[in-house]
């Protein structure tokens, strides 16, 4: 199999995928969505209705004039195919061909910061932040992480490596949300050093903005990079330890190439591909992580807003939110299959 | 690949981080065995019924914190078993009830309650009074109960901010070397005559009913003497014990990941053998669903289901399954890919065995070492994920789990409150049930891939 042709199978697949994600959710929530959007429809007739007084000033009894608010209700559901059955096959595929180009429709309850309630703006204004904290304790759990990983995979059975395997372990059944409570406990309850709400207090438009918002958010940067940087260091020693014992490197050994000098540049380069890839999906996987973090630390970003939409049944923020975590998902999911088809020139033969 | 279970076992014994995850799940087993006998399944089954709790106090800290302390914080009492004495002349029957309480803290309590139940005819008179370590006796309550001609059953509550109560203590207020105005009446009960600090020592309360028949009963009396510290792990904010819910977390706890873990590797195995096994088309058929599954977005999927299908734990163990064996399968199959080459599964082939003979005779056996280690590893991440989703608030309300015990925590801001006792002992429970079982996998794992170990 030629790149080319993995590389395009890959996309099919994740087309699909995409689709089906759609599907199941549209199916999951139709039902109430149906009933939402017509009630959106009556009090949006009503209200137009009630603002032109003329229009009431005709009607002899209040009677008449609800039957005529009724049929044009009526009339507007009908207009915009809600008389059918979300079902239906021509409502699924409008709202499939709207969702796929991100027209998510208006919130039902929940508004972005500058009072909009597009569900487009909404998540717009909130997807930069959760990238800024994630990307960010990504980066540098992946970068402590592989230094460390490197130390005592070369040094296999030192302090170094025990310390690192065992926090690894450790950290790792701990759920980060908790930690996180512990962290607010600690840094906000006993010694007052970071507030326990990461939202800053000051609106957007404020200059001083940005530093507070940056302020606000080192307390759970500190905690998903505690959290997070132990299972990678294992990972990465455990690829080292793996390759170190490699015919190549144990022949290099014996020539006498310094030790250092094997793991930093051929140990690694070797470890190069499995660790890109997990990089690539560890970015995405916080983003899904982040619905519990943010909820805790009460970062404004998608996680809280995925929470509160739960929390209050706003079906279009839900659905909306749900596509933009897939999407990223399956770039994550598909960069990392690119990458190790690249790198690794076995998997593409299958 | 090794794969005697003797050798397993040896190899897997060799390990002291093996062990000690096993002497942990040991322990949690037996906890769990203990509670589900002990304590009674109708005590959790109340555990979101406010009714049930009223008289624990609210967010008391658990009272072994008092061992460490010099000023001891009052602890919450609940006493419940009066000395009972019953006077029956010709015309009168009086029903003593008798409460002792060592009152030993720094700190004045909250309140005292006394709840009871009295069955009687006519209209006894109930009175309460109190006799103070000093020896002076206060007149606390004095009112007679609603009158009735037939045998009936009256309960009530009688509170220390009761108006009756607060109006004697005033009367005696000659006693106190300092005006009673705005002190509350346990404050009054509780302090020393000449300053207002409490006064250590024994006190007791006494109740009487007196009636005219002799029937006349109290069959339920509870004083509560209402304290800031209360039991082994304190109170939550909806007074609930967190005992309870700390030792009933556990069987579920063990439960969810056990089941989950056990049946999504199964099904992983089955799934990722055969694919390996027949190969070609029904492979790849196979290995393109699995692509799919994989990529779905787990925690999002799980919450829309959750509040849409149900938030059953038993439907959500089901959820948790399915997206539990994709990467199990994936790996079974890469396995059974290299052990379909060997000689003796080709041979069994020529043999005319049928297909489903040789997966279960001659591959599966040989990835058994593999699936142990899968489900001791797969069990944290179920707990784990079940805790998170019952965090979000997603959880199933007639099994509180460690996870709806830190919700709640979260939402009463239990964190910035420094409840301590409500955030530290869930979470620790959850990750020592998470490391029994990682310790068990990664000595498994160690056995499997000898590679790691050196």
């Amino acid at each position: 199999m030629t790149l080319k042709k993995y590389v395009v199978t890959r996309l099919i697949t994740m087309f699909a995928v995409l689709m089906i994600t759609l599907l199941i959710t549209i199916a999951l929530v139709g039902s109430n969505m149906d009933s939402i959007l017509k009630q959106g429809v009556a009090f949006e007739v009503r209200d137009g209705i009630t603002k032109n007084p003329k229009i009431s000033e005709g009607f002899a009894s209040t009677d008449e004039f609800e039957t005529f608010v009724q049929i044009q209700i009526q009339q507007k559901i009908k207009s915009l195919g809600l008389d059918q059955p979300w079902y239906s096959p021509q409502r699924i595929g409008l709202t499939m061909y709207k969702i796929l180009f991100l027209d998510f429709g208006h919130a039902t309850f929940l508004t972005s910061d500058s009072g909009s309630s597009d569900v487009k703006e909404i998540i717009l204004e909130k997807l930069p932040r959760t990238i800024l904290l994630f990307t960010t304790a990504t980066i540098i759990i992946s970068v402590i992480g592989i230094f460390l990983g490197a130390v005592s995979g070369s040094k296999v059975g030192s302090i170094i490596d025990r310390i690192t395997s065992s926090f690894a372990i450790i950290s790792s059944s701990f759920p980060v949300w908790w930690i996180g409570m512990l962290m607010i406990f600690l840094f906000s309850f006993v010694y007052h050093i970071f507030p326990a709400r990461a939202t800053p207090l000051i609106p957007s438009s404020d200059p001083n903005y940005i530093g507070s918002l940056l302020y606000h958010m080192t307390l759970p940067l500190i905690t998903i990079v505690i959290i997070g940087f132990g299972s990678w260091a294992y990972l990465v020693r455990n690829f080292i330890v793996g390759i170190m014992q490699e015919d190549f490197i144990i022949a290099k050994k014996i020539i006498g190439i310094d030790k250092k000098k094997i793991i930093y540049t051929h140990a690694l380069k070797n470890a190069a591909p499995p660790i890109v890839t997990i990089l690539a999906l560890s970015l995405s996987g916080s983003l899904g992580g982040a619905i519990i973090t943010e909820a805790v630390f009460d970062w404004p970003g998608m996680g809280r807003l995925y929470f509160e939409a739960i929390t209050v049944m706003d079906l279009p923020v839900i659905i909306g939110a749900t596509y933009i975590l897939t999407v990223f998902f399956l770039i994550s999911i598909f960069v990392a299959d690119l990458l190790y088809g690249y790198f690794d020139p076995r998997v593409r033969t299958g | 690949m090794r794969s005697t279970a003797q050798e397993i076992k040896e190899e897997f014994l060799k390990s002291k981080i093996g062990i000690v995850g096993i002497g942990i799940l040991l322990i949690l087993i037996v906890i769990s065995i203990l509670v589900v006998i002990v304590i009674p399944v109708d005590t959790f089954k109340e555990w979101n019924n406010p009714g049930s709790w009223i008289s624990y106090p609210k967010v008391a800290i658990p009272g072994w914190v008092n061992l460490f302390l010099s000023e001891k914080i009052p602890e919450h009492k609940i006493l419940n078993s009066p000395k009972i004495n019953d006077v029956i002349s010709d015309d009168m029957a009086v029903t003593y009830h008798q409460f002792g309480v060592n009152f030993d803290y720094e700190d004045f309590p909250n309140d005292f309650i006394y709840e009871f139940s009295a069955k009687y005819t006519g209209t006894p008179l109930l009175q309460m009074d109190v006799t103070r370590p000093d020896g002076i006796q206060l007149k606390l309550f004095s009112a007679s109960l609603p009158n009735s001609n037939t045998i009936t059953v009256h309960n009530e509550r009688i509170f220390s901010t009761d108006d009756m109560i607060k109006k004697n203590l005033y009367l005696q207020s000659n006693k106190f070397s300092f005006p009673l105005n705005d002190l509350s009446s346990e404050d009054i009960v509780f302090s020393k005559t000449g300053q207002h600090v409490p006064l250590k020592g024994n006190y007791v309360f006494l109740i009487k009913m007196y009636g005219n028949k002799s029937e006349n009963q109290i069959p339920e009396s509870k004083l509560i003497i209402g304290g800031k510290a209360f039991g082994i792990m304190g109170t939550d904010e909806l007074r609930r014990d967190l005992v309870v819910g700390l030792l009933w977390g556990t069987p579920l706890a063990l439960f969810i990941g056990l089941i989950v873990a056990i049946a999504s590797v199964v099904l992983g195995l089955l799934y990722g053998v055969y694919a390996g096994y027949k190969g070609r088309k029904t492979d790849e058929v196979m290995m393109r669903f699995n692509d799919v599954i994989y990529a779905l977005p787990a925690l999002p999927f799980l919450i829309i289901l959750s509040i849409t299908i149900s938030n059953s734990i038993f439907v959500l163990v089901g959820f948790l399954m399915v997206f539990g064996w994709v990467g199990i399968a994936k790996v079974s199959r890469s396995m059974s890919l290299q052990i379909k080459t060997r000689g003796y599964v080709d041979a069994a082939n020529m043999m005319g065995q049928k297909d489903s003979k040789i997966v279960f005779r001659h591959i599966l056996p040989q990835l058994l070492p593999y699936a142990f280690a899968s489900i001791a590893i797969s069990v944290p991440a179920a707990i784990t994920t079940e805790a998170g989703l019952s965090f979000l608030g997603l959880g199933d309300p007639s099994f509180p789990t460690w996870g709806q015990i830190l919700h709640d925590a979260n939402v009463y801001g239990a964190a910035s409150r420094g409840l301590w006792w409500w955030i530290v002992p869930p979470g620790i429970m959850i990750a020592v049930t998470g490391l029994a079982f990682v310790f068990i996998g990664n000595a498994l794992d160690t056995v499997v891939n000898p590679k790691l170990k050196r």
